[in-house]
């Protein structure tokens, strides 16, 4: 559940905060391309140092640690999964590729993390709707996308109590073996699931009773607007973005490699 | 045996919800939990079979200190039952449903069917035993899963807001049925808003008020109290504001239960001779 805190917007005041919704998602497709273009360390380190600053200027160091943290088992599975497949393909030797290799995986991991992260801490629900809803998406979806987003602290408080409430009746959960550890999840999940469906038919109709859907043309108290803030930091996105496919193409990346340490 | 000290705890989110309480609750007490919404009532519960665990302080059970034990090893005797009965029903029958806890406790494979037909009969619940839970009403959900605790003999009873949805006859039987409990020697302990079901109760109150036990004492006292029952946004059970009123009359300002008012009544008219 640690990780979902590592995406529950506050309201923070920061320059990242007020920038249109629409440039934090440029921002973030970027950070992800240049992500998926590069395998190399060095790349991958950088460009997780350059997102340092972003982090700190939006004040969400606190909930991207814990969000970090909580992905902590996927690094490492992504990680040693990495670190064997090389492992295993190079006559089980322990090469300083395979270890420089997973690493800048797991490295790469946390980048996204880290962009999915700067994204949904410093963008409010309503403005995510909004700039949706701005970019011509019928609005049913829209609604569907925030509707998601906002009830996820509310599933994971839910999760929570449901759980207090089997313990409370002797599920222990972490005992047994590995397929009775999954078993125990059986009496949790079974009420989310089940208050998740019943709940999403309760909005429905009180969303219904509110005249959902009623007209077609929907206006908005609040509209977006890309401010010279917003153009200054696209065109800057675009600059990287076509450094980096020059880089890519045309600059080869020096190779720094992790050494084995010596066992 | 449940015994507070001087605790204290503040959630995560940094809201303080308890601030330095102490009480103790002997064995085969009967206590009501009152106080305003987040006034602490259901974390101070949740400190019972250690869910939430003290920040600072201590909560002994049976001698036991709640830090030092598993939920599931105190749930044996604290059963604790949460007010929303969807948080915990998972299972294809009633009888399932009931079965889940005992299972979990370890009892004899011969001895389940027994005691589900007990739950079931004390609470009503006997047409139901091969019906999914899902597709009962609420007061009746909330009746399971008060059964599914019930089942494996807790010796003391918590029970988060078990009014909720019940109708008035459904509360008559809760109330014989907790005075029953109570009267087997077992400590019932219930958190409620409802001031009516408390009166008629008559149990030992615990009033709490923004993370702190503003009063403690027999309900007859704290429900007649203008003071601190206004001051935990708690309105006075008809017959004590009947009584505040009639207050001219000679007639005493702590009643609470319509038997003891209509005693009262009958005598004040018979010294003025109404016929």
């Amino acid at each position: 559940m640690k990780v979902f805190e590592g995406l529950q917007f506050r309201h923070v005041s920061s320059p990242i905060h007020r920038l249109d919704p629409r440039t934090k998602f440029i921002i973030s497709c970027v950070i992800f391309a240049q992500a998926f273009l590069f395998t190399e360390f060095l790349y991958l380190i950088l460009l997780f140092l350059a997102q340092l600053p972003l982090v700190i200027l939006a004040r969400i160091q606190r909930q991207w640690t814990r969000s970090l943290r909580g992905g902590l088992m996927l690094i490492f599975l992504i990680f040693f999964t990495n670190l064997i497949v090389g492992v295993v393909s190079n006559d089980f030797q322990l090469t300083s590729e395979s270890l420089t290799y997973s690493t800048s995986m797991s490295l790469r991991f946390v980048v996204l993390m880290t962009s999915f992260s700067i994204f949904f801490l410093t963008t409010s629900p309503d403005d995510l709707g909004l700039a949706l809803e701005q970019s011509h998406i019928p609005y049913e979806f829209c609604f569907a996308f925030t509707t998601a987003v906002r009830f996820v602290p509310v599933l994971a408080r839910e999760a929570q109590t449901i759980m207090d409430a089997q313990k409370s009746r002797g599920l222990e959960l972490e005992k047994g073996g590995f397929m009775k550890r999954i078993r125990n999840y059986i009496p949790i999940l079974i009420p989310l699931i089940v208050s998740a469906i019943r709940r999403s038919l309760e909005l429905a109709e009180a969303m219904e009773t509110r005249a959902f859907g009623a007209k077609k043309q929907r206006t908005s108290l609040h509209a977006l607007k890309i401010e010279r803030r917003d153009i200054i930091t696209l065109v800057l996105c675009f600059i990287i973005l076509a450094l980096t496919i020059y880089t890519r193409i045309y600059i080869p990346i020096p190779d720094v490699s992790i050494p084995i340490p010596p066992i | 045996m449940i015994e507070v000290e001087k605790l204290s705890f503040t959630y995560p989110a940094g809201i303080e919800a308890l601030k330095d309480i102490s009480v103790t609750i002997p064995e085969g007490d009967f206590v009501a939990i009152m106080g305003e919404n987040g006034a602490g009532k259901t974390t101070l519960i949740k400190h019972f079979n250690g869910i939430l665990k003290p920040d600072t302080g201590r909560v002994y059970v049976d001698g036991i200190d709640t830090k030092k034990a598993s939920v599931a090893e105190l749930s044996r005797t604290i059963g604790l039952v949460f007010q929303n009965p969807d948080h915990q029903l998972f299972s294809e029958t009633v009888e399932e449903e009931i079965a889940f806890g005992l299972k979990n406790f370890g009892f004899q494979e011969e001895e389940i069917p027994k005691r589900i037909d007990w739950a079931l009969n004390l609470l009503n619940l006997m047409q139901y035993r091969k019906t999914s839970p899902f597709l009962l009403s609420g007061g009746e959900r909330k009746r399971v899963a008060l059964a599914t605790v019930l089942a494996w003999n807790p010796k003391t009873l918590v029970i988060d807001e078990p009014t909720i949805g019940q109708d008035y006859r459904q509360k008559e039987r809760l109330r014989h049925f907790f005075n029953e409990l109570h009267d087997q020697g077992r400590t019932v302990i219930f958190v409620t808003h409802d001031v009516e079901f408390v009166a008629d109760c008559n149990p030992r109150v615990l009033l709490m008020y923004k993370g702190q036990i503003l009063s403690d004492g027999p309900a007859k006292q704290i429900l007649t109290n203008h003071e601190v029952t206004s001051k935990a946004s708690i309105l006075l059970p008809q017959i004590a504001q009947l009584f505040h009123q009639l207050e001219d009359f000679g007639l005493p300002k702590e009643v609470i239960t319509i038997q003891e008012a209509k005693g009262l009544i009958e005598d004040l008219l018979k010294r003025c001779d109404v016929p």
